[in-house]
């Protein structure tokens, strides 16, 4: 503490910095004496180390509250030198990472059990990963946001391998890396082009020298100098595009996920679909908000067509797949599309919407993935779509949660989904009318009438699920589920989350839109 | 008696939720006598509570009535609301009645996984109760989709041979409609915020389409309450409706909605989704599916596209020679006609299926709804409207007819009947009787709503009204060729011969739909005088210029709109409260 004091003298950083990031250091912490317990647990006790996690996620995610509440009307707060930054969009980001990581290992003491694998490192990696998902929640420097974004990355190429015996584990692990890598590769090139530009890491400068050269552009009398800085700014901004279009595995460059998802271990695969697609967002939306807000005229019709595309794409790949685990990660992939219209959208109905879409993916998604692993059992993988043929008689309970996560994930009113694509709709139907009276441009209708064309199709597949749990009479086997208190602890959670954001959003809505409506001012 | 009289439609929607929870929570899976006794008794119950509905509900005062509002999702406008005109009075009664004779009817039928059956036939009959009582078309919209569900299970669990093909088509088919429907949703929602349209509304438009003081007084509260942020409150988006241009716009908006009804109805050329349902679906599915879920559609006309966007539904000329109105009323006239040449198709055909039959006769009979709709005047609405009821009675008769048959021979193919009265007396006598009212016998139920539908059609266009009366004929053709060939002549085939007769059970459900077949044909003016307000106001919306004897617009002693302040509850009729916002 007094070196700390000493350093608030040199003036380095403040200590009432270090109350920004309080969740972060508290999960640090926690991870390090996860690994700790680890050399010092016997195997048997691993488990242990689980529940240390989870109480550590409980206590981050009290601070967070407490973080919320004590600056409610003074938000945002930025710190160390403007690279954290706390305002509404990171508290609602690092609340979902939160539900996500605490989830995912509700969902894997039971899987690791299962694969013989259970050691007390998964749990410190998934606390390490969720370190860097909030960072990427918060930072507001691009150099931390890329750090943050490596830190999450590593942690996952780790954990895709985690099950080291397995090849397909081994095989998913080096797809997502390679492509991980090449994909940081050119996020970074976007980035040092923004920083060439703006001679500044600081998302806000960035924002600012954006607005100067987008609106220097309008003027007449501005100089060439400035005016030539313009095809630089699209080149980054696409390179930024890509970057992220991989990170949230959104065609064109969707193609990973599938085999990643596949061959990870499934509890791994559940972290993944939601904790890192919601982390990327964060940072897409941050720097394309943020950062390239004046720009939206040029990335918003980019969106705009990846997102209609990656629906499409992502819904006629599922549509064929035997394999659970690819059937979902094709229906991730979708699923991305349509956040991405939140973006689109630009507007607090679409950013409302991605909150929830976000959060209640997270549930719906985990949930799915949880049953995937109640039905792993020794020596059966049980990640077929047919492996859950007859779940309904043997299962009752499991099977019409399964149902639920799908209807949700399909949008069925009384859902989660149904709320969350609403309100994602409901943006992009604004602003369609903002942009259809200012400009007369009406893609955004047509977007909007092809994303929900095509819940059409996702039901098809969602429906599937559903079909061979309850219409067909064969039974798969009668070897009954592996289930722990954990497991079904983290099912409940996921379905009452569902049901309650489906049935009475009110709450959650009104509490989101607040803090967006304050962020976005 | 009071608080009953705000909550009973609640009452009367979530009942058949709780029935099918305790049957979840509290029955074991083997005790299905239990359960199926439980479940009759429950929908009973139901029944007898909608029963209060129908003898207070006050046709002299007319307009939307049994209202209740609550605060629900403010931060996009929708409220709880619900409330019931004579029209859904009349449907919710034949919901709860179909559900206790639909559950009596699967005795026998259901014999596997039965506490899953009675959950979901319980779980059906909620979601359709809450698309005729919401007044919030958020609400409705939930309702409307989630009533998709129950349905595809009880196709796909305990339906035919074919059954998983017939549910999927029927569940993405109808997805189709009701998602496009939801973009025209949208588009509502944010004309209620636009100030250029929601000034235009004039409250005599409300009061018009409200019918009496107390639901006119819940529209203005609900707008006052949402300070232009959006409602989705009926009776406001009618009368919002109203003052919207005849443009694109419109015209969209209209199809937009249309679509997603026209395919429940369904209207040619959606309809290729039914027979393949019908097919597969246990007989309580085909009851429920041909007595109610296809009112869903034709209710959705009634109540959202006639009155909302009263300009396009008259409209003749917008696309040239023809308008929105031509296009309804030539599907209309085509589904008239295609379902009858279908229909008969089937009984000519050598393995002709009796059930293929029926639901291709549904698709001429809604045809005939959609002609008495689109005719609007109040003669065709008057018409439409007890057509649906009337359909909703013989359609699921001569479904569970056809089910009895099945139970007992384990086919439906005309071609293996023949001599059956001689067998069967009972049996043929019931279904004579039903057959006559399908073909619109006077004296029986149909003839009623065939003859003001048509007539309300000969007042439009004497054509339309020809082209419907050549349906009917065609209608009348191949019932009578039909009974004549399973009923009449000698017993052919050995398997006829031992073929037992109605049994108490049978009697039992098959009485109420006797009696009313006769009830309405003989008196309609009980069943009439429930409609006649709320439809004159449908009519008096989209022809203010219509002279309708009798009738005065109910007017309103303040409004909201002038003063800017909610009404206070001094000023409503008593016995109405208005919830705290």
């Amino acid at each position: 503490m007094t070196l700390l004091l000493q350093a608030n003298t040199f003036s380095l950083f403040s200590v009432n910095d270090l109350r920004l990031i309080a969740p972060e250091l508290i999960l640090t912490m926690c991870g390090c004496i996860a690994l700790v317990m680890e050399v010092i647990l016997p195997y048997k006790k691993s488990k242990w180390t689980a529940y240390f996690a989870l109480t550590g996620i409980a206590l981050a995610a009290f601070s967070l509250v407490m973080l919320w509440s004590g600056n409610r009307d003074s938000l945002p707060l930025s710190g160390f030198y403007g690279m954290v930054r706390i305002d509404g969009f990171a508290l609602l980001f690092k609340f979902i990472f939160l539900v996500a990581a605490a989830l995912a290992i509700g969902i894997a003491t039971r899987f690791l059990d299962i694969e013989g694998e259970q050691h007390g490192e998964y749990y410190a990696l998934v606390l390490f990963a969720t370190v860097g998902m909030m960072f990427l929640g918060s930072g507001y420097d691009l150099i931390l946001l890329y750090i943050s974004l490596e830190l999450m990355a590593l942690t996952f190429y780790v954990l895709v391998a985690f099950t080291k015996r397995e090849k397909r584990s081994n095989e998913a692990a080096m797809k997502y890396f390679l492509l991980g890598a090449f994909s940081s590769g050119i996020l970074l090139y976007g980035m040092s082009l923004l920083y060439g530009i703006a001679g500044s890491t600081n998302v806000g400068e960035i924002g600012q020298s954006v607005a100067a050269i987008v609106g220097s552009v309008k003027t007449a009398e501005a100089g060439d100098a400035i005016k030539g800085l313009r095809p630089m700014l699209l080149l980054g901004m696409i390179a930024l595009a890509a970057g992220l279009f991989f990170k949230i595995s959104a065609v064109p460059f969707h193609m990973w996920a599938p085999d990643a998802y596949e061959g990870a271990p499934t509890s791994v695969t559940a972290f993944l679909s939601t904790g890192s697609k919601a982390a990327s967002f964060a940072l897409y939306a941050r720097i394309f908000i943020s950062a390239l807000g004046d720009m939206r005229a040029d990335w918003a019709p980019l969106l705009g067509l990846v997102a209609a595309i990656t629906i499409f794409v992502g819904n006629w790949g599922a549509v064929t797949q035997e394999n659970s685990k690819r059937l979902l990660a094709y229906s991730s992939i979708s699923n991305a599309g349509y956040l991405l219209l939140g973006l689109v959208a630009g507007n607090l109905y679409g950013y409302v919407g991605i909150f929830i879409y976000l959060l209640v993916y997270t549930l719906m998604n985990m949930g799915a993935f949880g049953i995937v692993i109640s039905l792993r059992r020794r020596g059966i993988i049980g990640d077929n779509v047919d492996d859950m043929a007859g779940l309904a008689h043997k299962a009752p309970g499991m099977a019409a949660m399964m149902a639920i996560f799908m209807l949700s994930l399909g949008g069925l009113p009384l859902t989660g989904g149904f709320m969350g694509k609403y309100y994602l709709l409901l943006g992009l139907w604004q602003r369609g009318q903002v942009e259809g009276k200012a400009s007369g441009k009406t893609w955004y209708y047509w977007l909007a009438g092809w994303a929900i064309i095509n819940i059409v199709i996702s039901f098809y597949y969602y429906l599937r699920f559903i079909k061979v749990m309850y219409l067909g009479d064969r039974i798969a086997d009668d070897k009954p589920l592996s289930l722990s208190p954990a497991l079904r602890t983290a099912l409940a959670v996921s379905v009452l989350g569902i049901i309650i954001i489906g049935v009475y959003p009110q709450p959650i809505i009104s509490f989101a839109q607040d803090l967006i409506r304050q962020w976005m001012h | 008696m009071l608080k009953f009289n705000i909550h009973i439609l609640s009452i009367v929607t979530w009942l058949p939720v709780l029935g099918g929870i305790i049957i979840i929570a509290l029955f074991k899976k083997d005790k299905a006598t239990l359960i199926k006794r439980f479940a009759t008794v429950w929908l009973g119950l139901d029944f007898v509570a909608s029963l209060y509905l129908w003898f207070r509900y006050d046709s002299g005062l007319g307009g939307m009535q049994f209202l209740e509002d609550h605060q629900w999702i403010p931060v996009i406008g929708a409220r709880y609301q619900m409330g019931a005109d004579g029209v859904s009075v009349l449907l919710i009664l034949l919901t709860t009645l179909l559900g206790v004779i639909a559950a009596l009817s699967s005795w026998e039928y259901i014999q596997k996984r039965e506490k899953e059956y009675y959950a979901l036939l319980l779980f059906l009959q909620a979601a359709v109760l809450g698309v005729f009582s919401s007044m919030d078309m958020f609400l409705f919209y939930l309702f409307f989709e989630v009533s998709l569900v129950p349905m595809y299970f009880l196709v796909g669990i305990w339906g035919g041979e074919n059954r998983l093909y017939a549910a999927i088509k029927f569940f993405l088919y109808t997805l189709v409609g009701s998602v496009v429907m939801l973009l025209g949703i949208l588009k509502m929602y944010f004309l209620t915020q636009d100030p250029d349209v929601y000034s235009k509304i004039t409250p005599a438009t409300i009061n018009l389409l409200a019918g009496n003081p107390a639901a006119a007084a819940i529209v203005n509260n609900t707008v006052t309450a949402a300070a232009h942020g959006g409602t989705f409150n009926i009776i406001y988006l009618q009368a919002m409706g109203s003052v919207l241009p005849m443009d694109v716009v419109q015209v969209l908006l209209f199809f937009a909605f249309a679509l997603g009804f026209a395919i429940k109805v369904p209207m040619f050329p959606f309809h290729t989704w039914l027979p393949d349902a019908h097919v597969e679906a246990p007989t309580a599915g085909s009851v429920i599916l041909a007595g109610i879920l296809l009112k869903l559609g034709t209710y959705g006309f009634y109540r959202f596209n006639i009155p909302m966007f009263p300009a396009a539904s008259i409209d003749e000329k917008y696309f040239g020679s023809f308008g929105v109105r031509s296009v309804m009323i030539f599907l209309a006239i085509i589904s008239i006609i295609y379902g009858a040449l279908a229909a008969m198709y089937f009984v000519v055909k050598k393995d002709g299926d009796v059930k293929k039959l029926v639901a291709y006769s549904s698709v001429s009979s809604m045809g005939v709804v959609m002609l008495g709709l689109f005719a609007l005047n109040p003669n065709g609405l008057n018409g439409a409207v007890m057509q649906m009821i009337n359909h909703g009675i013989y359609s699921a008769a001569l479904f569970l007819l056809v089910g009895i048959i099945y139970e007992r021979r384990h086919t439906r193919n005309v071609a293996e009947f023949g001599g059956l009265s001689h067998v069967m007396p009972g049996y043929a006598a019931v279904f004579l009787a039903m057959v006559m009212t399908a073909i619109g016998l006077p004296l029986l139920a149909v003839f009623i709503s065939e003859f003001l539908a048509l007539r309300g059609a000969f007042e439009a266009n004497p054509f339309w009204a020809g082209w419907g009366t050549l349906g009917i004929i065609l209608n009348a053709g191949y019932f009578l060729w039909l009974y004549q060939r399973m009923f009449f002549g000698t017993v052919d085939n050995p398997k006829n011969q031992k073929l037992s007769d109605l049994n108490w059970r049978e009697w039992v459900y098959m009485t109420p739909l006797l009696i009313l077949s006769l009830w309405i044909g003989c008196y309609p003016k009980v069943f009439m005088n429930y409609i006649s307000k709320p439809v004159n106001a449908v009519v008096k919306q989209v022809r203010p210029a219509y002279p309708i004897p009798g009738m005065t617009t109910p007017s309103l002693p303040i409004d909201s709109r002038t003063t800017g302040q909610p009404l206070s509850p001094g000023q409503l009729p008593q016995g109405f409260t208005i919830q705290p916002h």
